[in-house]
């Protein structure tokens, strides 16, 4: 396990920069978008990335509901903070992209609005871990991970109703995409991917020894009184 | 006492508690009020023109004065270790649960009864569209803002900032809910769009969280 962090580390830098290089010059510039269009490669894979952790947040959730283990609290807890964090690098990415492309920063399109909505909700998740006086945090939160999730299908067809601005899905949706560029595309999220796990990965051990540390500080200030 | 026996003796303990004190229902009468008010400041619309905005003044002034009644449910329990001693009785959890959000729902809907006859002569609504589709919309409306917000006032109960923290809940989940009514009523209003897809949205969101409220209530009680 020990050695698995720096390799992981290392992996990731490289992927990275690899990725990089593949996004600015090996990849294929856009015909009528010009090079704007390069931050696709990072927008997208963020927005995979995000959606992912907050998969795995709702499944940790639904663990800990039925477990009541603190390391599935911590997975949740873990991919809740840094999903928010990629999914504000997908609502800032796409403003950039959108100015010079649509002439608009922002429109109420369907995906739009789902991750504005998706981020609204997963902040008040953090917001309530961080506002709870409650010893019970994690199970408030894990209720409350459920109930976003359950909310996600909702908001889906509230939007759909409207229609819909945003380019459709590269991947399965009958859109064309350069081999190339889907190639460039999938090393980001390869990339991207192992840079969340890093993240989460730090996180984890970080509220671990958080966790330890409040446990020995309440323990001291017992035999404290004690005495 | 059967399920219903303790429903209904809770809810009719709310209905005398609110009857006698009337707080919630002051309060969220002259808080409405005031939203109506300095909308009607903020915009100076045409008939035409406030038929399409109304729709989301109506439901923005219900939701933020429902928040009033929203939090006053548990807060109230706090007092005399009411709801300490709830939590060792051998009642189940749900009925509690389901007289809370049925108590709720008679406030808020006392509420727009009273305050929607201000609200058409304020901006000189007349539906185009059948009215009394508006009736149902409320119903389900109101339900899907109270359901959750009974069971997110509980939740918020256990935070600093309590009474912050439930809006800071409620909103992004009930955006489905939100849209549906806004649009709903606004479809009514102008009559310009059927609103059966906001119906059918509407009662599936009030089936599901009706749904999951009371599977995670008791979960939420005893969690202290």
């Amino acid at each position: 396990m020990k050695r698995g962090f720096p390799i992981l580390a290392i992996v990731t830098g490289l992927l990275l920069s690899f990725a990089l290089y593949e996004a600015l010059m090996v990849a294929p510039t856009e015909k009528t978008m010009g090079d704007v269009q390069r931050i696709f490669y990072y927008h997208v894979p963020s927005a995979w990335t995000a959606f992912l952790l907050f998969l795995i947040n709702f499944a940790a959730s639904l663990i800990y509901l039925v477990r009541r283990g603190s390391k599935a609290d911590i997975v949740a807890l873990v991919s809740a903070e840094v999903g928010v964090v990629f999914c504000t690098v997908v609502l800032v990415t796409g403003p950039i992209w959108a100015r010079p492309v649509w002439g608009i920063w922002w429109t109420w399109d369907l995906r739009l609005t789902l991750t504005l909505v998706l981020w609204l909700i997963y902040v008040s998740y953090l917001v309530l871990r961080r506002f709870s006086t409650s010893s019970q945090t994690p199970l408030l939160a894990a209720v409350l991970a459920v109930f976003g999730a359950l909310d996600v299908p909702l908001v889906y067809f509230s939007i759909w109703y409207f229609r819909t601005q945003h380019p459709s899905p590269v991947i399965g949706g009958g859109g064309s995409l350069d081999p190339r560029m889907a190639h460039v595309l999938l090393i980001n999220w390869a990339a991207f991917l192992c840079l969340a796990a890093l993240i989460c990965w730090v996180r984890y051990l970080l509220e671990i020894a958080k966790r330890e540390v409040e446990e020995a500080q309440s323990l001291e200030s017992l035999l404290e009184g004690s005495q | 006492m059967s399920f219903f026996g303790i429903t209904a003796a809770t809810l009719a303990k709310d209905v005398r508690l609110e009857w006698r004190s009337k707080d919630a229902i002051n309060a969220m009468l002259f808080f409405s009020l005031l939203v109506v008010v300095i909308f009607s400041f903020s915009f100076d619309p045409t008939a035409e023109e406030s038929r399409r905005i109304a729709g989301g003044l109506v439901w923005v002034a219900f939701l933020f004065a429902a928040i009033v009644a929203l939090n006053q449910t548990w807060a109230r329990e706090l007092r005399n270790q009411v709801l300490d001693a709830y939590r060792v009785s051998p009642a189940p959890a749900n009925p509690l649960f389901l007289a809370k959000a049925i108590g709720n729902f008679i406030f808020v809907s006392i509420l727009e009864a009273l305050m929607t006859p201000l609200f058409i002569a304020f901006y000189k609504l007349r539906a185009l569209g059948p009215a009394w589709e508006l009736l149902p919309i409320a119903v389900l409306g109101t339900w899907a803002l109270v359901v959750n917000g009974t069971f997110f006032a509980a939740i918020s109960l256990r935070t600093r900032a309590r009474e912050i923290m439930l809006p800071l809940l409620l909103f992004p989940i009930s955006v489905p809910a939100l849209i549906s009514m806004v649009n709903a009523t606004t479809g009514v209003l102008t009559g310009e769009e059927s609103v059966r897809f906001w119906f059918a949205l509407l009662g599936a969101y009030d089936v599901v969280f009706t749904i999951a409220c009371l599977l995670l209530f008791e979960t939420v009680l005893e969690a202290e």
